[in-house]
């Protein structure tokens, strides 16, 4: 047993650090289903109520630019994914080329760039090539898309990078030594492997996409405005009811969607551990 | 005609239209489908693909934003001189212009906003060590079952919206926000406390957003500790405090280091928490960036702003980058 199991510290703080990271949240859902506009001020003789949400559902601009952001997540998302994991394979599994280092600085750098200088650059570099060579002419859902697919292909490489390190390359060589050309290898072996590690990849850029402020409002043009766009032009002028509900749904969302991918993953690790028992016994 | 001749002829006219024909005749299409399957093509390919993705789209801007800063401003579209002209029919003049960097240096705005954003980066990280760590080392040392319950209690909040996780802040620290009125209602104070638009606010909300990104890097590194060791050092005499000190805390470095710079760098360049919760009497370099270009429309200033972050944040993210790469080489 480990000698700090005793202490109380460790316990506090991290009771401590759950509540400071669940009660804004649980406060912002409790407060959606308040009846005053004012909205930290609860409202007991009109409260709990559901005003906020059919309010939010009836808001054509929150609508329209959810499902732009949406669209634009799925795009970038499915981008990224195959990207990511070209990136990913060339760097765990192509040994060293000539570039490969610049290949790897280019995959890492942006993970930790500020929002402000990847949206910068993007930009100009977009306003550069419209002047050059005429494309893409003028700023919108395009520009927004590439500049997500490139940020959050980084993601999707570290993803599948750290999936491809954690199991080593005996089972594609044993495939190639059977005779198994490189793409066939590739959908048979490798594939089948990390594809659990591309999939949370493609969720990751997804909500990536989704949730991206900073660099969207550099690279967007009129008639493209994104959720969190719309949501940082509201929250700017105070807090909001409608935004409150907004968020509970989004958090709500995403809980449900976690804690089932969990319990999924968990059954999943489960059922292979039994298999592999299982083999082993056979095998004796 | 012989292959040779027809080799001939195409050299001959390779002299004129210079070497893409060669390439065009050498990798025609009739040799394409050939020449993809075999190995080294597919897998020039499969790394050209991503290779020449980044390099227009991450490399390259890089240099239009380092061209622009060194260009001057003027009222036209795009709002910035060309960097070189055509002089005569052979020549290019190319103009350097210092004069926008040495603005910045000794304007005092830009200047203090770099030190305040430095000043907001670190001790937001400090504050995110201090209260990710000991979670982190709980979380390493749970039993398996909470173990992954307390993952995806520190992940969750990651996948919801960064935007509204921010916003939730206001609601609690505005002056009729919740920790006002409750504190209010208990009689502990009488007058709420402006805690909007302060420092305390920015590093609530940038410890707030960027705590996972301390404590999953620790996790990872705390979770591969050999416990035995605890335990010799226990055996030794060492108290836990000390084993502590003297083997935990020395293996756990790479995972510090890890999370401290995952937090600082983009902490550096923040935008929207200082927006939204931050002073409004000091600005964070980010938000200078930002309002130059689009309140002012000075190109090259804010072309300047970002090159001076980037040269200032050039150290950590090299070192990130050595960090990044080592962890997994040393897992494959």
């Amino acid at each position: 047993m480990s000698p700090m199991r005793r202490s109380f510290f460790v316990p506090t703080v991290l009771a401590f650090g759950f509540a400071f990271l669940y009660v804004p949240i649980l406060s912002m859902m409790f407060f959606s289903l308040n009846n005053s506009k004012l909205v930290t001020v609860w409202d007991a003789a009109n409260s709990p109520t559901l005003k906020w949400y059919s309010e939010l559902f009836a808001n054509r601009q929150i609508m329209g630019a959810a499902w732009l952001s949406i669209r634009i997540a799925a795009v970038n998302a499915t981008g990224a994914a195959i990207l990511g994991t070209l990136v990913g394979l060339v760097l765990s599994r192509f040994g060293s080329f000539k570039g490969r280092t610049l290949l790897s600085v280019m995959t890492t750098a942006p993970l930790v760039m500020p929002e402000v200088i990847t949206g910068l650059s993007m930009l100009l570099l977009f306003v550069a090539l419209e002047q050059v060579i005429g494309w893409p002419s003028g700023r919108g859902v395009t520009t927004i898309t590439i500049a997500h697919i490139t940020f959050s292909m980084s993601y999707v490489a570290v993803i599948v990078q750290s999936r491809l390190a954690s199991f080593d390359e005996s089972l594609e060589e044993a495939a190639m030594d059977l005779g198994a050309r490189p793409p066939r290898v590739f959908r048979s072996i490798t594939l089948p492997l990390i594809f659990p590690a591309i999939l949370s990849g493609w969720l990751l850029a997804f909500t990536l996409s989704w949730d991206d402020l900073v660099i969207s409002q550099f690279v967007a043009g009129p008639g493209s405005t994104t959720l969190p766009m719309v949501i940082f032009s509201k929250v700017r002028l105070g807090v909001s009811p409608d935004v409150n509900a907004l968020a509970t749904i989004m958090v709500l969302v995403v809980a449900t969607g976690v804690v089932f991918s969990a319990i999924f993953m968990q059954r999943r690790e489960k059922q292979r551990q039994r298999e592999v028992q299982m083999a082993l016994a056979s095998g004796d | 005609m012989s292959k040779q001749g027809q080799l001939a002829i195409s050299e001959r006219i390779a002299m004129r239209w210079g070497p893409l024909w060669t390439l065009f005749y050498r990798y025609g299409p009739p040799h394409w489908s050939q020449l993809l399957l075999r190995n080294g093509w597919g897998k020039r390919l499969v790394i050209g693909v991503p290779y020449l993705w980044l390099t227009l789209f991450f490399l390259v801007p890089f240099v239009i934003v380092l061209k622009i800063s060194f260009a001057e401003l003027r009222l036209a579209m795009p709002p910035y001189t060309p960097l070189w002209e055509w002089v005569g029919d052979k020549a290019i003049a190319i103009k350097l212009n210092f004069a926008t960097y040495s603005f910045l240096v000794h304007e005092s705005l830009y200047v203090s906003a770099y030190l305040y954003s430095l000043q907001v980066a670190a001790v937001s990280t400090l504050l995110c060590l201090l209260l990710g760590y000991p979670m982190a080392y709980g979380i390493s040392r749970a039993s398996p079952t909470w173990r992954s319950i307390f993952l995806m209690l520190i992940i969750l909040p990651f996948w919801t919206s960064f935007l509204l996780r921010v916003y939730a802040w206001i609601g609690l620290l505005k002056s009729n926000g919740v920790i006002n009125n409750v504190l209010m209602a208990l009689g502990i104070i009488h007058e709420p406390i402006t805690m909007m638009q302060t420092d305390f606010a920015v590093y609530i909300g940038i410890v707030y957003s960027y705590l996972p990104f301390m404590i999953l890097p620790l996790y990872t590194n705390l979770e591969k500790h050999d416990l035995t060791l605890l335990e010799a050092a226990a055996d030794l005499g060492a108290r836990p405090t000390k084993a502590f000190f003297r083997i935990t805390l020395p293996l756990s470095v790479p995972g510090i280091i890890a999370g401290s710079l995952l937090v600082f760098i983009p902490a550096v360049g923040e935008y929207v928490i200082p927006s939204l919760l931050g002073r409004t009497d000091q600005l964070m370099i980010g938000r200078v960036l930002s309002d130059e270009f689009f309140s002012n429309s000075d190109w090259p200033v804010a072309s300047s702003v970002a090159i001076l972050m980037l040269l200032l944040l050039l150290v950590p993210i090299a070192a990130f980058q050595y960090f990044q790469s080592r962890e997994l080489r040393k897992r494959t």
